[in-house]
C-alpha cells in the first residue's frame, strides 16, 4: 500500500477530481516526484524553482507539519498519510 | 451600490470573481478584496461617516458588503480610552487604549470580522456558518449566527479555558473539540470546508472576514479627531489584524480623510509562541512554525499564515516587535487593570507588556502618541490571573471585627500615581 496523499480542492484538476491518491517514495520529496510523474504540473504548484515547498503550502505527514520533521527529507512508509493544505490563518 | 471590483491574489496578482474563494489556484497565496477607491472617496466624507450610527458599519463603503448589513448593529465603535495613569506608570506622555474588551456582543475584536463575514455568508446564500477557533472567534460566530438564525458548527482545540467553551456553547451551535492544538483544528477545518460547502468565516470567506479588522483602525483615526497616532502596538496570532490596521490607515489617507505620516506599527507576541517576532529579529522573510507554549492561548498560533504580511507591514512602517514571558503578561494585565480599570485577557496583557518593553528599549519614544490594542476581555480567561490577585480579607459580620482589621492595615498606597 503506497502513501495516501490528500489533495486539496485547488489541485484536484491535476488528479482528475480525486481528493485522495496513492504515491510511492521513501521520503516526502520522493512522494512529490511520484505525484509529478502521475499528474504532470502538480509539483510546480507545491515547490518553487529551487525545489523548496512554497510559502503558502503546508505538508502534513500523519498529522505532523513536515517543518517539524525533516522537511522534504522526512521518511515515509507504506500506509502513511500526506496531507497537502493551503495555508490559512487565525481565529 | 457595490464598490468591489473582485478578488486578487496578494502574492501573484491573479484575479478572481467576487465569490466565496480564499486561495489562489496558481500559487496558493491568499486572496484579498479589490475596491474602487475613486468611487469610495466620492461617497465617504467625514460628515457622512459622522452622521451614521456608532457601529462598525459606519465605514461600510470600505467593507466588502453589497447589501444592507443585517448582523452586527451594535458591534464596533468601542472606546478609545485616554490612559493617563498607565502613561505615567510607563513614563510616556500620550497613551491610548483601544478597548475591544467591551465589543458587542461577545467582548472581543472578533465581533468585527464576524459581523462582516456573516453578512457576506448571508449575501452568498449559505445556511450554515462555521469556524476554527481558539475561542473568541467561536464565541462571536455562535452569537451572531444565533441572532441571524443560521445553523452553526464550531471547531476548537482541546486545551481551551472553560469560559471560552461555555461562552460559545450557550448560543446553541454544534461544538466539536479536536484533540490537538489550534493548527491541527485549522488543518482539519480546511478539509471540512472543502468537502461540506459551509461558510467557514475564517477559511473560505477569509478575504471578506479579514476586511472587518480594518474598522479597528478606522475608529482610532476618527476617535483621535481624524488624525493618526505615531505608534500602535498590535498582538499577533494568525497575523490578520496588524496588516489590516495598517491598511485601514493607508486607505483613509488614500481617500483623503486623514493626512500626515502613517503610524509605526509594532507586533506583540508571547515568548512561548513568537514565530513572527523571531523572523523579524533574524531579518528574515521566512517564518519557522513553533509549537505554542504560553498562557496567551488566544494568540497561540504556531503557524501564522499571514505572518509574512505582518513582517511586511511592520518593516514598511518602520516599526518593530517584541515578545514577553507569561509572567510579564500577567503583570501587565494587573498593571492595566490597576491603572485604567480595564481587564483584558492575556493577548491584551502581551500587548501592554510589549509596549512597556519597546519603550524601555527606546524603540518607542516617550513623547509621541501611542495606541495599545486591546482585543479581548479578561473575564473570559480568569484562570490566567487567578493566582495573581491578592487574597481578600475574611472577617465576621461585626463592626468591631472590621475596626480591628482596618486598624491593623498599613495605610493604603497612594493611588494617584500621576501626581507623585
Amino acid at each position: 500500500m503506497p502513501v495516501k496523499v490528500r489533495i486539496p480542492t485547488p489541485l484536484r484538476r491535476f488528479t482528475g477530481g480525486s481528493e485522495e491518491v496513492g504515491a510511492d517514495g521513501a521520503t516526502v520529496g520522493a512522494v512529490v516526484e511520484d505525484l509529478e510523474r502521475q499528474f504532470a504540473g502538480i509539483k510546480e504548484r507545491l515547490c518553487d524553482e529551487e525545489g523548496r515547498v512554497r510559502r503558502f503550502v503546508n505538508l502534513y505527514l500523519n498529522g505532523d507539519d513536515i517543518r517539524f520533521l525533516s522537511h522534504l527529507d522526512s521518511a515515509t512508509k507504506d500506509g502513511d498519510e500526506l496531507s497537502i493544505v493551503p495555508a490559512i490563518a487565525g481565529g | 451600490m457595490t464598490y468591489i471590483h473582485g478578488l486578487r491574489c496578494r502574492e501573484c496578482g491573479a484575479e478572481y470573481p467576487h465569490e466565496p474563494l480564499h486561495v489562489c489556484d496558481q500559487c496558493f497565496g491568499p486572496l484579498e478584496v479589490v475596491y474602487d477607491y475613486a468611487a469610495i472617496g466620492r461617497a465617504m466624507t467625514r460628515e457622512v461617516i459622522e452622521s451614521r450610527p456608532r457601529n462598525l458599519w459606519r465605514y461600510r463603503e470600505l467593507l466588502p458588503v453589497t447589501c444592507d448589513p443585517v448582523v452586527g448593529p451594535y458591534s464596533g465603535f468601542t472606546p478609545l480610552v485616554r490612559a493617563d495613569r498607565l502613561a505615567a506608570a510607563l513614563g510616556v506622555a500620550e497613551l491610548y487604549v483601544k478597548d475591544d474588551s467591551v465589543n458587542h456582543p461577545t467582548f472581543s475584536y472578533k465581533d468585527r470580522v464576524v459581523a462582516v463575514s456573516i453578512s457576506k455568508a448571508i449575501e452568498f446564500g449559505f445556511d450554515t456558518v462555521s469556524c476554527a477557533s481558539t475561542g473568541n472567534l467561536a464565541n462571536s460566530v455562535s452569537a451572531h449566527a444565533a441572532r441571524a438564525g443560521l445553523n452553526c458548527f464550531i471547531f476548537i482545540p482541546d486545551n481551551l479555558e472553560q469560559g471560552k467553551i461555555i461562552g460559545s456553547a450557550i448560543y446553541g451551535p454544534r461544538t466539536v473539540v479536536i484533540h490537538g492544538n489550534y493548527d491541527d483544528v485549522n488543518r482539519l477545518c480546511s478539509e471540512i470546508a472543502d468537502k461540506y460547502r459551509w461558510a467557514f468565516v475564517n477559511i473560505n470567506l477569509r478575504p471578506y472576514y479579514t476586511e472587518g479588522a480594518k474598522t479597528y483602525g478606522f475608529e482610532i483615526a476618527e476617535q483621535l479627531g481624524w488624525t493618526l497616532p505615531k505608534h500602535i502596538v498590535v498582538p499577533t496570532a494568525g497575523g490578520t489584524i496588524l496588516p489590516k490596521i495598517a491598511k485601514a490607515f493607508q486607505e483613509l489617507a488614500q481617500i483623503g480623510l486623514v493626512s500626515g505620516p502613517l503610524p509605526k506599527v509594532y507586533t506583540a507576541q508571547a515568548a512561548g509562541c513568537a514565530p513572527v517576532v523571531h523572523a523579524l529579529h533574524r531579518g528574515s522573510d521566512l517564518i519557522e512554525p513553533v509549537k505554542p507554549n504560553t498562557i496567551a492561548k488566544s494568540i497561540a498560533i504556531g503557524n501564522p499564515a499571514d505572518g509574512f504580511y505582518v513582517l511586511k507591514a511592520v518593516r514598511e512602517s518602520g516599526g518593530w516587535g517584541e515578545s514577553v514571558s507569561d509572567a510579564e503578561i500577567v503583570d501587565a494585565i494587573r498593571l492595566l487593570a490597576r491603572t485604567e480599570g480595564i481587564f483584558t485577557e492575556p493577548a491584551g496583557g502581551t500587548t501592554v507588556a510589549v509596549t512597556k518593553k519597546l519603550i524601555e528599549q527606546g524603540r518607542i519614544p516617550r513623547d509621541e502618541s501611542i495606541v495599545i490594542s486591546v482585543t479581548g476581555n479578561g473575564y473570559k480567561t480568569l484562570e490566567a490571573v487567578s493566582a495573581s490577585v491578592e487574597a481578600p480579607f475574611v472577617i465576621n459580620a461585626r463592626l468591631q471585627d472590621f475596626d480591628q482589621l482596618y486598624g491593623s492595615l498599613a495605610p493604603p498606597p497612594r493611588r494617584a500615581i500621576g501626581r507623585e
